[in-house]
Order: C-alpha cells, then structure tokens, then sequence
C-alpha cells in the first residue's frame, strides 16, 4: 500500500498578509492586494500596477540574516514561509539537533520558484557602455569593463531559480530528495504534486513543498507587458482583476511564496501533529499545442483534472468546489470554463468554481500552492473564497463563480487547478482528513 | 507498491564534440579536448576566455515544415534540445508526429517530457538598441525605457527565455500531451529530472517519456557569472586543451560549454513487446542536499552528495563493490573536486580502490544543465561498448583524492555504473545505470 499524504503545515507570504489566517481573511472580507507599483517607477509602462509583498522583514523570521542577504525576492520571501510553515507542522528549523522526530535524510524540498531579478543598475550600465550605436554592435570588451565592475558575484548567483530551495534546505536541514521546477504559473502545483509522489513512493517522510517568485521588475514587467497579456485598467487597479468577466482584460502581475508541509500519514501520527487536510490526487499533461495559445478546447486542461480524479479515485460527482486557474485573461477563463464543461458534464454548473487572483493577483511561480492554502482554509471553514469584481458575466461563461460573496457550505473535496504559459497543466485534490 | 521497470531506449546528444551521440562517443574515445578561444562573442575581457562550443548545425533541418517559423522563438537552450530530442527519437523506433506524421506508433497521452533547463540569459545584442533608446545623461532611464524602450523589444521577447520552453518546444514538434515539468537545478537538473521521468513512467503515469536537459552556457551572462563566482578557470587561457582537469593536482577551475542530451526512457514491459533495442536500464536514484553556507560550493566533506550516491545504491539494491564504473561530477574546481571524491569514497568504501572512476568534463567542458545527461549517455555507451575511455588532463591526482582514475582505455564489462551531480545550490543527485539483461 502506498503511504497516505497530508498536509500538517502551511506557510505564506503574499500581497495580502505574511500569514494564513491573514490572507485568508482578506479573502472572505474581498479585499484586494493590487495598488499602483511602487518596487520600480513603473509610470511610463503600459501597465501601471501590480500585487506587491508589503513590509516583509525577513529578520522577523530568522536569526542568521546575514545568510540570506543576497536574496532575490522570492527566496526572501520563502524563508518567512517555510518558518511558518514549519511551526505549524512541529518542524525545528536553524537547529543542528532538531528534536521533531523527522529524520533529516526524509525530509525533503520541492519548489516551483522562478528566476530573480537581474541587478538592474549594472546590467543596463554594461549594455549601454558596450553597444556601438554606429555599428549597431555590442563591443563585448566595453560591456565586460563595467559589467565585471558593477556585477556582484552572490547578487548574480541569487538568480538562479534553484536558490530558493538552498535557502530553505540552510533553514531547515533537509537533507532529503530535493528538486526545483519551473513550468511558469504552474510551477507550485507541479512541485506539490511531485512531492506527494515522493512521499508516497516512500523516499521521505515529509516535503516542503511549494512556490516562491517575484517577476515584478522592469524585464519582468515588459515582457508581460509585450505579451499584451497583463491588464492595462490603469485608472482602476483594485477592480482590475476580474476573472470571468467579460470585460477582463488580462491578469496582474504578484508575488510571494507559500509552503505546505506534506508528510506520510504515518509519520504525522506518529509525531502526533494536527492534520490539516489530505492530499488525495494529482494529474498533469501538457497542451502540446502552440508556443503562445492554450489548446483551444481545453484538451491538456481536461486531461490534467481526469487525471488527477482518476489519481484520487474518486469521480467528477464526488467533488466541492474547485479552485481556478482564472487568470483574468480573455483566453484562460473561457478556456478552463470549457475544460470544467468537458469533465464535470452535467454537473459543470452546479459546482462552485472561483479565483482568488481577483484579489490576490497571480503569484506565478508560487500562486498554485498560495492557492492551495487556501483550499485548505475552505475545507477547514466550509466557506469557499469568492471571485471578486465579477458583475459583467460574459454569457458563455456561465458556471456557479461564487460571485463578489463568500459562500457557506459543506466542503469536503476540492480540486486546485494550475495552467503554466507553455502549456503544463498541473491539478491536485485535496480532502478532508478524516 | 507495484512499480514498472524503466528502460532507456533512446539517446541524443549535441555537445563540443559533435551534433550526435557517435560524435560524442568516438571523440571520447579518442580523448579528444572539445574545449577552445570562445568565438560565440569576443572574450578578451573576460577572465575566462575558453569554453566547450557546440559545433554549427542547421536547425531547420529538426524542426517539421509546418512548425518552422516557431524557430524565431527559439534561443540556443531550446534549439539545443530539439536536435538532441530529434536524434534520441529518431533512433528509439518510437515515431512521434515530429518524426513522420503518417507512421506515429506511441500514444501522445502516455508520453511524458521532462528536461533540466538553467537560468537562460536573453541576448543582449537584441536588447541593446533598446536600452540605447533609452538614455538620459549617459544613463538608463527607466522613464524612456517605458514610454519608447520597451515598444522597441519584440512582443514574443519572453517567451525565449522561460525555461519551460525548451520542454514546450520539444512537446509540440513530438506531440507529447503527457506530464511535462522542466527541473531548474543548475548541474544536478539533468539527473534531477531523469529520475522524475524514471518516477513517472515506474508509477504509470506514462509508458515513455523524454528526459535530459540542455543548457548553453556560452553566453556573455552566463559567462560572467561563473567568472566572478571564481569557478571559471583564469589561468588556461593559453592552454584551451589542457585546461579542465578534474581531481588534477594542477586544476585551477571549471570550463563552461554548451550541449542537450536526451534519452528515451520505457517502460521495460512495452520495450520488450515492440522488440526495441534497449540501452540499459534505470534501477536507482537517489538525491539530497549539500548545507553549506557557502552555497556556491560543495560542503567541503560532501556529505549531502554522499547521501545520494547511497540512497541511489539502495534504491538499486545493490552493493557498492557491484558498481563498475563512477561517473563523477568533476568539475575541475579544486575545493569541489575534492569535496566530491570525500563523498565519493565515503559512499562506496573500500571497493573505491577497485573501481575506474571517468570524468568526461576535461573533454566535453561543463554543460550545466546538460551535464548530468551527456554523463548518463556516456555511461551507457560504455555498456554497449564494454570499455571506458582513459581519462584526459588527470595526470597528477590532486592531494586527498583516493580515486580510480586510469589514464588508459579499458576494457571491461559494465554491468552496473553510477553518475552523480550536485548544483551551486546545494542539490546533489545520483543515478545507477544496469546493462540489460
């Protein structure tokens, strides 16, 4: 029989509070965390906002700093995460003896994080000092002068997008299976779907599992921006987020970190921790379809959730709300409404589907496992978070988005959904322990 | 739990020293040094002024006709990957929509994809006349940058760059619709990711799947930052050929290249039924974690990569004296190297005496991202073969260093080899390869 997951802790750093209670709060009340950019001067971009970390001071999370001065944002931001995700779950951290009964060896890392920001100061000097606008031509001589003045070794190597994870293997002492992915958006659901794998293979007894990202820079944001995929409702930023709407015009740029511990039945019980839910199936596929589009049907989308049920062993009827994607993009939301169509047949309408982005915006690398706590809080309340800023339905997106209210109601089984530009979809469920 | 068993019935490779896999076995073979002046971007000012060049290709020849102008899409990471999936492919007997869309014997549903992918660097030359537009006073100016700079960069610009593409790219050309995750693991991706495939495929979430990865590191950015993290050698300049000395007494640093390797891996029921050559199979991974508050490092006793290399020794249920051959990391950074043999001998024991020990970096330079899979490729070329190629520019073993190293081919029968990585970062990784039955 292979080992039961569950999860026994949950850590968070987001544009809506550096805990889960917090967020989760903010949440039910339909408070929103996007506002007008403030990490750069962002006035002249075709989009003028995004959902910012706050006053996050990482020296309220950890007593060696100075390990993780050189930081990027997302790797500050999941030392705060991991900490708290670690108290929950009775996990001792920044410790050579830790007394919590997990053997250092079986405990593991898997994180969806994404890259840093570049060290905008000297990255532009070294170009702009190089590039020969007669000759239309970098001078590689010229560029290596200032970059090799200007570049800060730790500054660069804390780009790497497997940094996050070395700081949380530092904090923790894990010395288990250890991974980083980064499959864009759906990165953190990935990353918790193969960590429950791992346990139950019986390669650890306990993951963090989860995202950290932040793409709130200047390259960051002009990518999107040259993608036309982020809003531009420039006069509005709080109402901005709207998926599902029809007058949704792309998603807003956020980010943090979240962690969930997942561990063996056996091992939590074992350690006698509280079991906040249990993580019952995973599915993934990929579109395969084109470098820039989502299938037009839904087809990987559908493929992923199917998967994901068949994983669990339970059938489409069995399940309670699910968690969308719902990015605010005109293509995500009426695509995924097609996949729910497709797999929830004639339930599809019945069942209560919502998107925190509308309030949370779109962690990226890291919004899949946020979005999973979340998940966690709905089953632990019975209340499902609402889809904020829903009051233009678009009529050929007509499923049950829980709109502008949070909703009362038994909820045992909930399906999180995860769509990464490139095509990876990554679905998990999640029940209630019992 | 039931678990299928995990065959590799493909292998690709583009690396220095060629376009395929026989390229890159003969010039093993041969010792030869695929390490030479950069001639990717002028050097001369940079500390480290060598690398391993992937040589020229035509990529239009890898990608199907109607797929061609995603090539505009592609940086040489992806590029990379796709003639490296092309060849593995190709050869397996297993036919995708990329290789002949009339003839396609695998289910697109069942097949799974997943590379090791580095920190890709967008091209600067394509950049610059932008941030050029956007100067004040000799300076960036991200006021201009907004309103003009940015209308100037490529609307697609960041799609080159996210390191999901390579598998997104390889995905479409193959039509593979099953779970696709790309591993950002720096050197230990490759390995990373090859036992996540191995892990999907033995749970049957899929019957094949593509797993490897690629990485050019010959790049100004990517360049840069192993020469200021000093693990760049600076004082081979003059010696391209004998610069990258791993467990040399001599070693002065690492020397960074460009390669993608990728191999098929099947489930060994599904292999045998379809009479497919089989490779050799995969009967063990094992990964943990390097602690070191010098991330940039090994920890100097290897401890976390010695975890590894014993958990992927369990998990094949075999003993350590049973290996016939260790392919190292090997870097040809001193403090590394020895860290690595430390773990290395702690993990295998006495028998680390008896068996050979080959590192290929000396010849094929570090590949990043790639290097754990062109590590994999060589290791089952020498089961097909039955020899191990001498090793290159080890001729004095560094103090400290107990290892195996023969500067002689060998011949010599393989029945189980061993490869292993770690990252900057900490991540350690380890793989145990089987002759087939």
């Amino acid at each position: 029989m292979a080992e039961r997951v569950v999860i026994t802790g949950m850590g968070i750093v987001s544009p809506l509070g550096h805990d889960v209670e917090t967020l989760w709060q903010a949440l039910l009340s339909g408070k929103s965390g996007i506002a007008k950019t403030t990490i750069f001067n962002a006035s002249t971009f075709p989009t003028t906002f995004d959902a910012e970390v706050k006053d996050y001071d990482l020296t309220k999370y950890t007593k060696n700093p100075h390990l993780h001065k050189h930081s990027n944002r997302g790797s500050g931001f999941v030392v705060g995460a991991t900490v708290q995700a670690c108290k929950q779950a009775g996990i001792d951290v920044e410790t050579a003896e830790p007394a919590d009964g997990i053997d250092r060896t079986r405990l593991g890392i898997y994180l969806g994080a994404g890259e840093g920001s570049v060290d905008n100061d000297a990255f532009f000097a070294a170009i702009i000092n190089g590039w020969d606008i007669e000759k239309n031509e970098m001078d590689w001589d010229r560029w290596a002068q200032i970059a090799f003045g200007k570049m800060d070794p730790m500054r660069e190597l804390e780009q790497e997008p497997n940094m996050p994870a070395a700081h949380i293997a530092m904090l923790t002492g894990a010395r288990g299976p250890t991974r980083s992915c980064l499959t864009a958006c759906a990165a953190s659901t990935q990353s918790v779907g193969e960590a429950m794998m791992m346990i139950r293979r019986g390669d650890a007894d306990a993951i963090i599992a989860g995202g950290a990202h932040s793409m709130i820079h200047p390259l960051g944001l002009t990518g999107f921006n040259r993608l036309t995929a982020l809003s531009t409702r420039n006069d509005s930023p709080q109402t901005a987020s709207r998926p599902f709407s029809a007058t949704r015009d792309g998603f807003i740029l956020g980010e943090g970190a979240a962690t969930v511990i997942l561990e063996s039945l056996s091992s939590a019980k074992k350690r006698g921790v509280k079991i906040l839910a249990e993580i019952i199936g995973y599915g993934s596929s990929s579109d395969a379809f084109r470098v820039t589009d989502m299938h037009e049907e839904g087809r990987g989308a559908a493929q992923a959730i199917n998967a994901a049920l068949a994983d669990a062993g339970i059938s489409y009827k069995d399940v309670d709300y699910i968690n969308a994607h719902g990015t605010s993009t005109a293509e995500n939301d009426s695509i995924e409404t097609k996949a729910i169509k497709t797999v929830f047949k004639d339930r599809a309408k019945n069942i209560p589907v919502s998107s925190i982005k509308s309030m949370l915006g779109h962690l990226i690398g890291a919004a899949g496992a946020a979005e999973l706590i979340t998940c966690v809080c709905a089953i632990r309340d019975n209340t499902l978070p609402p889809t904020m800023n829903l009051v233009d339905r678009a009529p050929e997106l007509d499923l049950d988005y829980i709109p502008n209210k949070p909703r009362k109601i038994p909820v045992n089984i909930v399906i999180n959904e995860s769509f990464g530009f490139g095509g990876q979809n990554n679905v998990v469920i999640i029940k209630r322990y019992s | 739990m039931s678990s299928n068993r995990v065959v590799i019935t493909g292998l690709g490779a583009i690396s220095p020293l060629g376009v395929t896999v026989n390229d890159m076995w003969s010039g093993l073979c041969a010792g030869k040094v695929a390490i030479d002046t950069i001639t990717a971007f002028d050097p001369v000012g940079f500390t480290c002024k060598i690398a391993g060049q992937a040589p020229e290709y035509d990529i239009r020849k890898y990608v199907p006709k109607n797929l061609r102008k995603s090539i505009k899409l592609m940086s040489r990471d992806i590029e990379l990957s796709v003639i490296a999936a092309h060849e593995a492919l190709f050869h397996s007997g297993l036919v995708t929509k990329g290789i002949d869309p009339d003839k396609i014997n695998i289910n697109p549903e069942r097949t799974a994809i997943n590379l090791g992918a580095g920190l890709i660097s967008c091209d600067l030359v394509e950049l610059a006349p932008a941030v050029a537009a956007s100067i004040t006073d000799g300076k960036f100016d991200l006021h201009k940058w907004g309103k003009e700079g940015l209308e100037m960069v490529t609307p697609l610009w960041l799609l080159k760059y996210l390191p999901n593409m390579l598998a997104c790219h390889v995905g479409i050309i193959h039509d593979i619709q099953g779970p696709s995750n790309t591993i950002t693991c720096a050197e230990a991706a490759a390995h990373l990711a090859i036992a996540e495939a191995f892990q999907v495929i033995a749970r049957g979430n899929s019957d094949y799947a593509l797993a490897g990865g690629a990485e050019a590191k010959v790049n100004p950015i990517v360049m840069i930052r192993q020469c200021l993290l000093g693990r760049a050698t600076s004082q081979n300049n003059n010696d391209p050929k004998t610069a990258c000395r791993p467990f040399d007494a001599d070693a002065k640093g690492s020397v960074f290249g460009e390669a993608a390797g990728i191999v098929v891996l099947e489930n060994f029921e599904n292999a045998k039924k379809r009479s497919a050559k089989i490779y050799a199979e995969i009967v063990g991974t094992g990964q943990s974690n390097s602690l070191n508050p010098q991330y940039e490092h090994l920890e100097p006793d290897g401890y976390g990569l010695q975890i590894a290399i014993e958990k992927a020794l369990a998990d094949a249920n075999i003993k350590p004296e049973q290996l016939d051959l260790i392919i190292p990391h090997g870097t040809g950074i001193p403090a590394d190297d020895l860290a690595e043999a430390k773990a290395i001998e702690n993990a295998i024991g006495e028998a680390i005496t008896e068996i050979p020990l080959w590192p290929t970096k000396s010849m094929l330079s570090n590949t990043g991202a790639a290097s754990g899979v062109i590590d994999v490729i060589a290791a089952v070329s020498t089961m097909n073969e039955g020899k191990i190629p001498a090793a290159v520019n080890c001729d004095i073993k560094a103090e400290g260093c107990n290892l195996n190293i023969s500067n002689r081919m060998k011949e010599k029968d393989i029945r189980h080899a061993l490869c292993c990585s770690y990252s900057y970062g900490g991540q350690t990784a380890a793989i145990v390869l089987k002759q087939p039955d």
